[in-house]
């Protein structure tokens, strides 16, 4: 996993509630075997005119132009700002490996569906929850000015607006520590790299028939 | 020292490390591999740029996907190749210690190719992702189904997070009676003890019954493990052990494989080691079984009937049976002898090794194929298997029954490649599970032993083996 420190990047504001993770990633793209290259299909029936299937070169495609993610000045954005209840649906973990895929790292909404959360920090997304004031002023000022950027820096967490303001979050600090340091469940049991070698050691010792 | 069980010895010699909850880093000797669940695994350890542990840990083979019939068409379903065809460049760029790729003379189901080609040891960790790998258990060996993720993880680390867990000891004294095999001992266990009566377990096997079982009948026993809701199942080490390992391929040879016997022979629970749970069955008492539910806790003797849902109390039981009667197209008390067979699958992880073969082809020989029954599939489970059978002539025996010989494979067991149930059809098998459409979309699965599925297949129903002596 990429680990996460601090981003400073182009916003983007998908204004709506209750984006599920079929919207996401719709299901025809499960039959992968791959878990990269589901960006070009990410909200894929909200982006395109046609319908996807797998395998297709997307390039081609006629693009949906009222789909905000298709609008040139939101072109390389890596925020999405998100409305409630985001990822809600099945426990595809396409989603994330989706929005991760397109570029996406950080996702700041009023809340998002558990298991979705979770499988965001697994793939070095960070999803970000805010009171609901604040995220309709970032909906506004993103809407309001072209080249919008956001500064998060997790180690400190905060927001840091154009403005200058300054907003802080909440992150549960075990998960911080795993994001900071870009470990996922097989970059913690490699904090113990050193342990597992002299383990593998005394075993090739004492049973070397397994070592063949 | 207290006596300790098996299960807590090959527990105890694989910690690398434990966390305070009990948690543990379990190292992994051994890691098999098949086409369908590596891919995502292959890719994320390329994704964050590391390499695998220990390459040599790993066996690879392609089994769920492949065709039976007709190797010289290749794989025609498009999707099926590519998972088979992304294997094959997996382990071409990440290299394994062996790899039996599809048509190789020694490919095969994954959980057969392990213990024929001495890939599986007395006192290894197994890991694959495929549940039934609790089969490698055969060989007192802990051997765990992993799912992707896992298998991820257990590539770049050689380790896989595990708690401990309890242990049950599953008792069977006594002879078992002829026409009876390691096949209704499992179906037996997990009627009595249910499909979620070894949740948290591990399960040894132990007793006369088990101690005089080969260790094509243990692989059975302990493939069905997971039936019974176990993580694994066990076997300790005996001269039956030792001598199926002798000169298999990548068994240790010359000092290596003294020094290894030596240690072998320690794996075995000690006089006076206590169990969480023991469960006693006499060999004697155990009869043919046959299910016929969408459960394997579904089960009853050829000699029994289907239940009667009007006879159960509890209602969430009889609304189970109610269901899986209306699944099965069978009305309650339907005795057994007496469901229609239409088609015979023998074969599969379970049931498909050279004895499994022996023991159908005893039962086919010199009968035919009842008319009544449209097709029956003799899936050997690995190319080594199917020269043997072919060497022994056991092939013939089945072509002049009428029975269809196939190349090796999953095939029928899951139905992924092209072998698989009509709606409705009702099929004796000799896999390990009949849920709902598992042999295609509205297949109806009864699992039995070779010699009662060979016995369906010239009857047209389920008749009591010994019969046909
Ligand atoms: S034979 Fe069946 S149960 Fe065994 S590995 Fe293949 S699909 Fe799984």
């Amino acid at each position: 996993m990429k680990p996460f420190t601090t981003l400073d990047a182009l916003a983007v504001p998908l204004d709506r509630a209750n984006v599920d993770t079929d919207a996401i990633i719709p299901k025809q793209f499960l039959k992968s075997i791959k878990r990269s290259g589901f960006g070009p299909n990410l909200f894929d029936e909200w982006r395109y005119l046609d319908h996807g299937e797998p395998g297709q070169d997307c390039s081609g495609r006629p693009q949906n132009p009222d789909f905000v993610l298709n609008k040139a000045r939101y072109q390389g954005a890596q925020i999405l700002l998100t409305r409630d209840n985001f990822g809600c649906g099945s426990s595809r973990e396409h989603a994330p490996w989706a929005l991760e895929d397109y570029g996406f790292r950080v996702l700041i909404g009023t809340s998002f569906a558990d298991i979705f959360f979770n499988n965001c920090f697994k793939n070095g997304v960070l999803p970000i929850v805010l009171p609901s004031a604040q995220v309709d002023e970032l909906f506004r000022q993103c809407e309001a000015a072209e080249g919008y950027r956001l500064v998060v820096d997790l180690a400190a967490q905060t927001i840091t607006r154009p403005d200058g303001a300054r907003i802080s979050f909440d992150v549960d600090p075990f998960r911080k520590e795993c994001l900071l340091n870009g470990w996922d469940d097989i970059g913690l049991t490699l904090r113990h790299a050193d342990k597992i070698r002299a383990f593998e050691e005394k075993r090739r010792a004492d049973h070397p028939y397994y070592f063949a | 020292m207290e006596a300790q069980t098996l299960y807590e010895k090959l527990w105890s010699s694989h910690v690398v490390h434990e966390e305070a909850d009990g948690t543990a880093l379990i190292y992994i000797d051994r890691h098999l591999v098949h086409e369908v669940t590596s891919p995502q695994a292959f890719e994320g350890l390329k994704l964050a740029g590391r390499k695998p542990w220990r390459v040599s840990s790993i066996v690879a083979t392609a089994d769920h996907n492949t065709p039976t019939d007709h190797w010289e068409r290749g794989i025609v379903d498009p999707v099926s190749r590519q998972q088979v065809e992304t294997l094959d460049a997996n382990i071409r760029e990440v290299g394994a210690l062996a790899y039996f790729p599809f048509k190789d003379a020694r490919q095969g189901i994954v959980h057969v190719i392990g213990p024929e080609n001495g890939v599986t040891l007395p006192g290894m960790t197994v890991v694959c992702g495929d549940s039934h790998t609790s089969t490698h258990g055969a060989f007192a060996c802990l051997a765990h189904g992993i799912g992707t993720s896992e298998v991820e993880h257990v590539m770049a680390t050689q380790c896989l997070l595990q708690k401990k867990s309890k242990t049950m000891l599953v008792k069977v004294e006594g002879q078992l009676g002829r026409g009876v095999y390691a096949k209704d001992i499992a179906l037996a266990v997990i009627g009595r003890i249910g499909t979620a009566g070894g949740t948290g377990y591990a399960i040894e096997f132990g007793g006369s019954a088990i101690r005089a079982l080969t260790m094509e009948g243990r692989m059975t026993l302990c493939n069905m493990a997971i039936e019974a809701g176990a993580r694994a199942g066990l076997v300790g080490v005996d001269d039956n052990t030792i001598t199926y390992l002798r000169d298999k391929p990548f068994a240790p040879k010359g000092e290596l494989w003294d020094k290894a016997v030596a240690y072998w022979r320690t794996l075995k629970s000690d006089e006076g080691a206590r169990f969480d749970r023991v469960v006693e069955l006499d060999a004697a008492e155990i009869l043919p079984q046959v299910t016929w539910g969408t459960s394997p806790e579904m089960v009853e003797t050829v000699a029994g009937r289907v239940p009667d849902p009007a006879k159960i109390a509890d209602p969430v039981k009889r609304e189970g049976v109610e269901r899986a009667l209306k699944y099965m197209g069978l009305a309650p008390n339907t005795p057994i002898s007496e469901i229609p067979v239409d088609q015979v699958f023998i074969g599969s992880c379970t049931n498909s090794r050279i004895e499994d073969l022996r023991e159908a082809a005893a039962v086919a020989k010199g009968r035919k194929k009842a008319a009544s029954v449209k097709r029956v599939l003799v899936v050997p489970g690995s190319g080594l298997v199917k020269r043997e059978a072919e060497a022994e002539g056991l092939d013939k025996v089945f072509i002049d029954a009428g029975f269809e010989w196939r190349e090796p494979g999953c095939s029928m067991c899951l139905a992924m490649n092209a072998d698989r149930l009509e709606p409705g059809e009702h099929c004796a098998s000799t896999s390990n599970r009949n849920f709902e459409g598992r042999q295609g979309a509205g297949g109806r699965t009864h699992l039995v032993s070779p010699a009662m599925a060979a016995a369906a297949a010239v009857t047209g129903r389920f008749v009591d083996v010994r019969e046909l002596a």
